[in-house]
């Protein structure tokens, strides 16, 4: 993730990197920036997963064994917190930095300094939210979700510097999206049209669209809790003329939205491995680009789906439950098209590839299950059970997360100039495989057995599936300790990489050399046959 | 191995995965059938989706898996050079199209019937507090008027593993629900706190619990037996601990079950009058404590600070008597301490009173439930 | 590289502008979801005073049809709030189209004055709509002084266009203590 080490040989022509730390803390080149970002997430995503692996410890067996439930709730509070806002978001806008510029022959992106910015108010944010483990009363233990009566009313003393949080979060993200749609509108080397992009850069720029349109409601909903707790406000307390349901819909409009902005990005690498290993061209690369327009579109209409057990009437329920199946067509299609560029190539399975696969194969299982929670006479048994919480977690872990493991993997050769260890890439590939699936495939079953999500404790009858899940978390998350130790390796040294790196490889980013220089394409390319396979 | 082999292994494979899958026992892993005529649509339907999904999974992981067995290159597989074809785009956009309108219909008929309005035999107000269910039998006279607190049984020491837990740990509690069997039963559902989800699985109901608002769902349940059930929604600290028991039993049963909850609440009535001994207030109260109070204070009156305060050798129970009854008949706004007189007896508040007063070393003063009547408005 | 830089400018410029407007979209939610509840009885919000119009009143005294409604009447407290609560009557049989009154019974048993707000909400959803009330106790907040009783009044007409398949109407008020937000305010004013 660092090209520290090789850069001072590239200095030729060319400003190097300052020295030192100051380097990075007042950097506004792309690359150091996109490994800041990198870094920060996969620092989130060890503390969001320490959280994740007490919270199982919690549940291996029946009985209160670790931790107090007030404790607990915390816990899942913060795990979601810091993965969805601190890990997975921040690694995606890290690809994006180091990619976007180098995939549409761009020098930098085209606000440096706000890149700096975005960048560094994200340690201040999540310093700021981990704090509140400290204070009296403890972190916030309403859940990532915050609902309303339970947020405003009960809410712990921490709950303002949540809000806090939360805004500066908001900004970091609304800054970071807008400096990728004008790197992209405005960036891109003479010639390039808009389907010429890279799916990845397509998919970043209406993920960016979709971050600039919600995050500002999340920042109005949490402004909203804000006032009702310190001004007297009753926008969610029934009270005060209010409703606690306004509050699940703004939230949700917000959320769901927030949903494909965790996935939309993984669409865009998992588009750039699989023709590369399968060396031959992304099957239906215009109708990938009109499907994913298509859920970014559908996202912001079908927000109630998350609610439908609040009391919402037949005719608004049959509408969600409708424009939720929607959804299933585009998604399909984008599955369809994976599977086709893989028939009739000529496929090897390094590392990237299989996280790729894996992410196909265990993303479609998230999505089927994702369909069957659209009925919504079922929705009322699935309904804030395990089953949701498999669900959900089968789109995100081997969804989300893989596909960043993948880009990381399918990158890092480009970015240090150094091959990964094969062998250990393909044992930490196993290891999270086997890991993600014996953690959350048990879950679907006590789902619709009847365990409810968010508890400390859980009847008998769930003790097995619990133990089974809590093993898988424990392998899954020590695996992750293993792609540390590969990924520090591979900066360090190893088999030089090639430019090209992969036999199979296209897009003007394999154009450069390997490591890529500080300074790429400060002229612009002129062969752009190179840009999308 | 050739591929003819490879295929055929394939085949094995799968053929062997559909049978275990298919003859598997399912009780345990599946969502319950449940004893309404709803629940068992919603379960058909769930199983109809399930198999949809597995059969959409057979397909696209079966041309995957052949995809990466044939077109590796390690077998010499020479990449082909499409990339794209309108008619396959086209079919694999309006197929699923087609399965989706098709799924619709028996959803919206489920759905439909599930918000059938029409009158119902019973109707009870379900209320969430945390971390209990109030259930009021609403009847034209309010004397035949029955309502209780639903509290979770399993004693801390399970929870602790300080005791073997037993059948239906954390799925116990003290007064059930009962209902009587083919009877249509109409729940109100609403919240007195923050959100909570009633739900009862073998029903097919679940519904949020909202402050300020009620919400109706039906159930006709079809045989008789216990069911149980858990709140669903984020309510705090002891969310995991607030079950749902449901009893459907025979009418008859219900009738004298009925009758007998209207006698005890006139019973009620009658002892409030008399003079109560220590002794009996302590014994009401110890019970009423572990029931609503233990949750947050703790059964050993040291409370969880700062949430829940200690009451044991602190604050309001070695106070004057009353400021203390003043805050558990009328609650502390701004906190989670709830307002008790219009929860409790005046019995149980008498008797809670004099225990939080007379326990864990504390020694005070005591208070009849006589007393406590009048405070509450009663003649 | 300058019109780059000028045209980067105009569109984070424009970027910003959405940025705000959604902003502003999040809080004009709260007005549209009221709006939205108004036209579809959403949650079971009533809506406000009905000012009954003469003609369709005396319409109605004319033309009295045998049709009955059943109105139940659910009372409950917040959590937080100590006053006994109860509806006179359980349930009515009203007439669609005509006038009916029923009470609500508060005492204060607190020893400190309490202001209160009821909050009403009808199920099913679609009857919201043809609850027309002409008075009722929870357009105002009501103040009890420790000790003391009040029978609140209710005054309501079912709108005769009420769907046929609705046999019962349920209208629920609970009450919330608002002494803290109302003294809060006060406090703010002086």
């Amino acid at each position: 993730m660092s090209a520290v080490i090789e850069e001072h040989h590239h200095d030729d022509h060319h400003h190097g990197p300052a020295k030192g730390l100051m380097r990075w803390v007042f950097t506004t080149n792309h690359k150091d920036i996109g490994t800041l970002y990198l870094w920060f997430s996969f620092i989130m995503f060890l503390l969001g997963g320490s959280f994740a692996l007490v919270i199982r410890a919690e549940l291996f067996q029946p009985g209160l064994q670790i931790v107090e439930p007030e404790f607990f709730n915390q816990l899942t509070t913060m795990h979601g917190l810091v993965m969805v806002f601190g890990a997975v978001m921040p690694a995606f806008v890290g690809l994006a930095n180091w990619l976007v510029p180098m995939m549409i022959g761009a020098p930098d992106m085209a606000l440096p300094r706000m890149n700096n910015y975005s960048f560094w108010i994200l340690p201040f944010a999540f310093t700021m939210l981990a704090s509140t483990f400290f204070m009296e009363g403890g972190a916030p233990n309403f859940g990532w979700t915050f609902y309303a009566p339970l947020s405003t009313d009960q809410g712990p003393p921490s709950t303002t510097l949540f809000i806090f949080a939360v805004h500066l979060m908001g900004i970091s993200s609304i800054m970071g999206s807008i400096n990728v749609v004008v790197t992209i509108l405005n960036l891109r080397a003479p010639g390039m049209t808009l389907m010429q992009m890279p799916l990845f850069v397509w998919t970043w720029l209406i993920t960016a669209y979709l971050l600039i349109a919600v995050m500002p409601v999340l920042a109005g909903v949490v402004t909203m809790m804000l006032m009702d707790i310190h001004f007297g406000t009753a926008f969610f307390n029934a009270g005060g003329g209010g409703d606690p349901v306004l509050f699940q819909h703004v939230f949700w409009f917000f959320g769901h939205p927030e949903v494909y902005i965790m996935i939309l990005p993984a669409f865009g690498v998992v588009s750039a491995i699989i023709p590369t290993f399968a060396r031959k061209r992304l099957f239906g690369y215009p109708s990938m680009v009109y499907a994913t327009s298509s859920i970014a579109f559908l996202s912001f209409i079908v927000w109630a789906h998350h609610m439908f057990t609040v009391g919402i009437p037949l005719a608004g329920e049959l509408y969600f439950m409708y424009a939720t199946m929607l959804i299933a067509v585009p998604t399909g299609v984008k599955v369809f098209n994976w599977v086709a560029t893989m028939w009739g190539g000529s496929m090897t399975f390094e590392t990237p590839m299989l996280f790729a696969i894996a992410f196909v194969v265990l993303f479609t299982i998230g999505g089927l299950s994702g369909l069957m929670l659209a009925i919504v006479p079922a929705d009322f048994q699935y309904h804030d059970t395990y089953f949701v919480v498999a669900h959900f977690h089968y789109v995100l872990v081997p969804g989300s997360v893989f596909s960043i493991m993948a880009a990381v993997y399918y990158w890092l050769p480009k970015w240090t100039g150094n091959m990964y260890n094969e062998t250990l890439g393909k044992t930490h590939f196993w290891l999270s495989f086997i890991g993600i699936n014996v953690l959350f495939f048990p879950q679907h079953f006590v789902g619709l057995a009847g365990m409810p999500r968010r508890i400390p404790d859980y009847a008998l009858q769930f003790a097995d599936y619990n133990m089974v899940s809590t093993v898988g978390a424990f392998l899954f998350g020590f695996s992750q300790l293993l792609f540390m130790f590969i990924v520090i390796q591979t900066i360090r040294g190893g088999k030089k990489a090639t430019d090209r790196v992969w036999e199979g490889a296209h897009g003007l980013e394999w154009t450069i050399p390997s490591p890529a220089p500080y300074h790429t394409f400060s002229t612009p390319p002129k062969d752009l046959t190179e840009a999308h396979g | 191995m050739d591929r003819a082999k490879q295929c055929r292994w394939l085949v094995a494979l799968s053929l062997l995965m559909t049978a275990g899958f298919v003859g598997a026992d399912w009780s345990n892993i599946n969502m319950r059938q449940g004893v309404t005529e709803i629940s068992r649509e919603v379960f058909d339907l769930h199983m109809v989706m399930l198999y949809v999904c597995i059969v959409i999974g057979i397909v696209v992981f079966g041309a995957m898996i052949i995809s990466m067995l044939i077109h590796r290159k390690s077998i010499g597989a020479i990449p082909a050079t499409f990339h794209d074809s309108t008619m396959v785009e086209i079919g694999w956009t309006v197929v699923p199209v087609i399965i989706l309108v098709i799924l619709a219909f028996p959803a919206t008929q489920t759905l439909n019937a599930m918000y059938d309005a029409s009158d119902a035999d019973i109707d009870i107000e379900v209320r969430g507090l945390q971390w209990k269910w109030q259930y009021t039998y609403l009847n034209d006279d309010p004397a035949k008027e029955v309502s209780f607190i639903s509290t979770m049984l399993t004693p801390a020491d399970e929870i602790y593993n300080r005791a073997p837990k037993r059948e239906n740990y954390l799925l116990d509690v003290d007064n059930e629900l009962v209902i009587p069997v083919n009877k249509r039963v109409r729940f109100l559902i609403t919240s007195a706190d923050v959100i909570h989800s009633w739900w009862v699985p073998d029903f097919a109901v679940k519904k949020d619990a909202i402050p300020g608002f009620v919400h109706e769902s039906w159930a006709v349940a079809e045989k008789v037996g216990t069911y149980r059930g858990k709140c669903a929604e984020l309510c705090g600290k002891d969310h995991g601990f607030m079950p749902v028991v449901v009893r459907v039993v025979e009418q008859e049963e219900y009738d004298t079950w009925l009758a007998e909850k209207q006698a005890e609440a006139a019973e009620v009535f009658n002892t409030i009058g008399k003079t109560w001994t220590e002794a009996e207030l302590m014994a009401e109260g110890e019970a009423v404590y572990n029931q609503s109070c233990a949750s947050c204070h703790q059964a050993n009156g040291q409370g969880l600070p700062p949430a829940f305060p200690a009451l044991a050798g602190q604050g309001l129970s070695v106070g004057p008597i009353a400021e203390h009854i003043d805050i558990v008949l009328n609650g502390k706004a701004g906190t989670a301490m709830q307002a008790f007189g219009q929860q409790l007896n005046a019995a149980q508040l008498a008797g809670v009173i004099t225990y939080e007063r007379n326990s864990w070393g504390n020694k005070g003063d005591s208070v009849q439930p006589s007393e406590i009547h009048k405070m509450l408005g009663g003649q | 590289m300058q019109i780059e830089t000028q045209t980067s400018k105009r569109t984070t410029l424009k970027l910003l502008c959405v940025v705000c407007g959604m902003f502003g979209f999040g809080f004009a939610l709260v007005p549209l979801y009221d709006a939205l509840c108004d036209l579809t009885g959403l949650n079971g919000k009533t809506k406000g005073q009905y000012v009954v119009d003469e003609q369709v009143d005396e319409q109605s005294e004319t033309d009295v049809s045998s049709r009955r409604v059943k109105m139940q009447f659910l009372a409950s407290n917040n959590a937080d709030m100590p006053w006994v609560f109860r509806p006179v009557s359980r349930s009515l049989s009203v007439n669609p189209g005509k006038l009916n009154a029923t009470e609500f019974f508060v005492h204060n048993p607190a020893g400190r004055t309490i202001i209160a707000q009821a909050v009403p909400s009808v199920t099913p959803f679609r009857a919201a709509r043809y609850l027309h009330k002409t008075e009722c106790f929870c357009f105002d907040q009501q103040k009890l002084v420790g000790g003391e009783s009040m029978d609140m009044p209710l005054r309501f007409i079912i709108d005769k266009d009420l769907p046929e398949d609705i046999k019962t109407i349920t209208l629920s008020y609970t009450l919330f203590d608002i002494t803290e937000q109302i003294s809060g305010e006060l406090a703010v004013t002086n």
